[in-house]
């Protein structure tokens, strides 16, 4: 299985790949319409600012091929702004329309901890993740970011798989089919991050 | 639950080789920075920090193919700095494979430059190096490697620095540095608890008890070290078991 890594300038691409390479996977970078709906496996990686993340993927006409293959059942995982694209909107561009793959808005978090929320925290597991599989529930994974999805009970009920709590409840792991999402950088998590991108292989396969 | 204390070991690196001074002059070979990253990656490092300290001095273009090296030995985030001056020095370390970068006399020279990363990056890739040293009751910011003195004071120019885009500051007492004698708890107390992104102390570090003391007093969300972990006085595994006795958050390797 080769997975394409949706290459429209994200800060953390390289390391993506070198933590697939690490697992011995082969991949490739994609950045037209056309390499999308090639793909068997999607990565969206992401860091930094939402608004650059959407308005690439509009530039570059990927927003149609990218819905596309997630509703066609082509197995994909995104990371951080990756997770948040799937959303409705985000307050950090509310002048933008996210993929709306997924109910919810991605809201800037509470003002009463520092941001960003910037280091390794752990997750709350929900309901069964596959992502999280035969990981150590008091394990660590790193997040750097300022904005995320609260968390809102059984609303959405069935994507979120687990919750961090900074400043409020939010998403950490959605899933839902074929979507699988971090708003952690699994590539930089050590080896429990190195699980979920195996977990991810798993279920791409 | 809630974030884990970050332990950061520092390579500061001059060409090839990771170097360390006393009170930043007297600088000494300390090992090759392949070889430590992958050290360090493995006993739980929580992130790496790569300077070029020669950079300021010797105007040498940032060292990317060391950059480049070490990122390809982590899987924890990698910071890097040292002569960062423009947004393009900035965008070929990021390039190189570093995720975060640290500013220091270029943004005190010319603060906009905070945010014009800020912008490119996101602010959780905008590191704000503050070196800092007591002068009478407050604490001087000092440039070009901690020997020249500016017309800022520390606290402040955290402030600024974080209102600009810096997503955390990376402060470091030039008093202390090198000299093992424990971190500078009032200096980093003063900047954690007025700015609201992260602070990761520097300088000073020797003993276990130094890091507990800097995150129960010091109010640091993270400490960094060099020569302690590159001379292996201080195994950053048995330093994470320490604080975990104690009752401090961090995370513990598997």
């Amino acid at each position: 299985m080769k997975i394409s890594l949706l290459d429209y300038g994200a800060g953390n691409l390289p390391s993506v790949e070198r933590a697939f390479q690490r697992l011995g996977v082969e991949s490739e970078r994609i950045s037209t319409s056309d390499g999308v709906a090639k793909a068997s496996a999607l990565v969206l990686p992401g860091v930094g600012h939402y608004g650059a993340l959407i308005r690439a993927l509009d530039r570059d006409g990927l927003r149609e091929s990218l819905t596309g293959a997630i509703e066609r059942g082509v197995p994909f995982l995104g990371i951080c702004l990756g997770l948040q694209a799937l959303f409705q909107k985000s307050d950090e561009a509310t002048d933008l329309k996210g993929l709306e793959i997924l109910p919810g808005s991605v809201r800037v978090m509470s003002g009463a901890v520092k941001l960003p929320h910037m280091g390794w925290d752990q997750v709350q597991s929900k309901v069964g993740s596959r992502l999280l599989e035969g990981i150590d529930t008091a394990a660590y994974f790193y997040f750097a970011h300022s904005f995320a999805v609260p968390y809102r009970g059984d609303d959405p009920p069935l994507e979120t798989r687990a919750t961090c709590s900074y400043g409020g409840e939010f998403v950490a792991v959605a899933e839902k089919e074929n979507i699988s999402a971090v708003q952690f950088h699994p590539e930089k998590s050590g080896d429990a991050g190195q699980r979920v991108l195996e977990n991810f292989l798993r279920i791409a396969a | 639950m809630s974030l884990a204390h970050r332990i950061i070991p520092c390579l500061d690196t001059d060409g090839e080789r990771v170097v360390k001074g006393v009170n930043f002059v007297a600088l000494r070979d300390a090992g090759d920075p392949v070889a430590l990253a992958r050290r360090y990656n493995a006993e739980g490092a929580d992130e790496l920090v790569v300077l070029d300290i020669a950079a300021s001095r010797d105007r040498r273009p940032t060292f990317l193919e060391t950059i480049r090296k070490v990122a390809a030995e982590l899987a924890i985030p990698l910071t890097a700095g040292g002569g960062i001056r423009a947004l393009d020095d900035a965008r070929a370390v990021v390039r190189a494979g570093a995720d975060k970068v640290t500013v220091n006399t270029a943004a005190v020279l010319r603060p906009g430059l905070i945010s014009e990363l800020s912008e490119e990056f996101g602010s959780q890739a905008v590191v704000l190096a503050i070196d800092a040293k007591q002068d009478g009751d407050c604490w001087r910011v000092m440039t070009t490697g901690g020997r020249v003195s500016t017309d800022l004071e520390a606290v402040s120019w955290a402030t600024r620095g974080a209102e600009l885009g810096a997503g955390e500051i990376l402060l470091t007492s030039v008093d202390r540095d090198g000299t093992q004698s424990g971190f500078d708890v009032a200096l980093t107390a003063a900047i954690s608890k007025q700015v609201m992104v992260p602070v990761i102390a520097s300088g000073g570090a020797r003993w276990p008890q130094h890091f507990a003391e800097i995150f129960r007093e010091g109010a640091a969300d993270a400490a960094l070290a060099a020569s302690i972990f590159h001379d292996g006085i201080q195994s950053i595994r048995s330093l994470k078991e320490f604080l975990a006795s104690q009752k401090i958050q961090v995370r513990l390797p598997c």
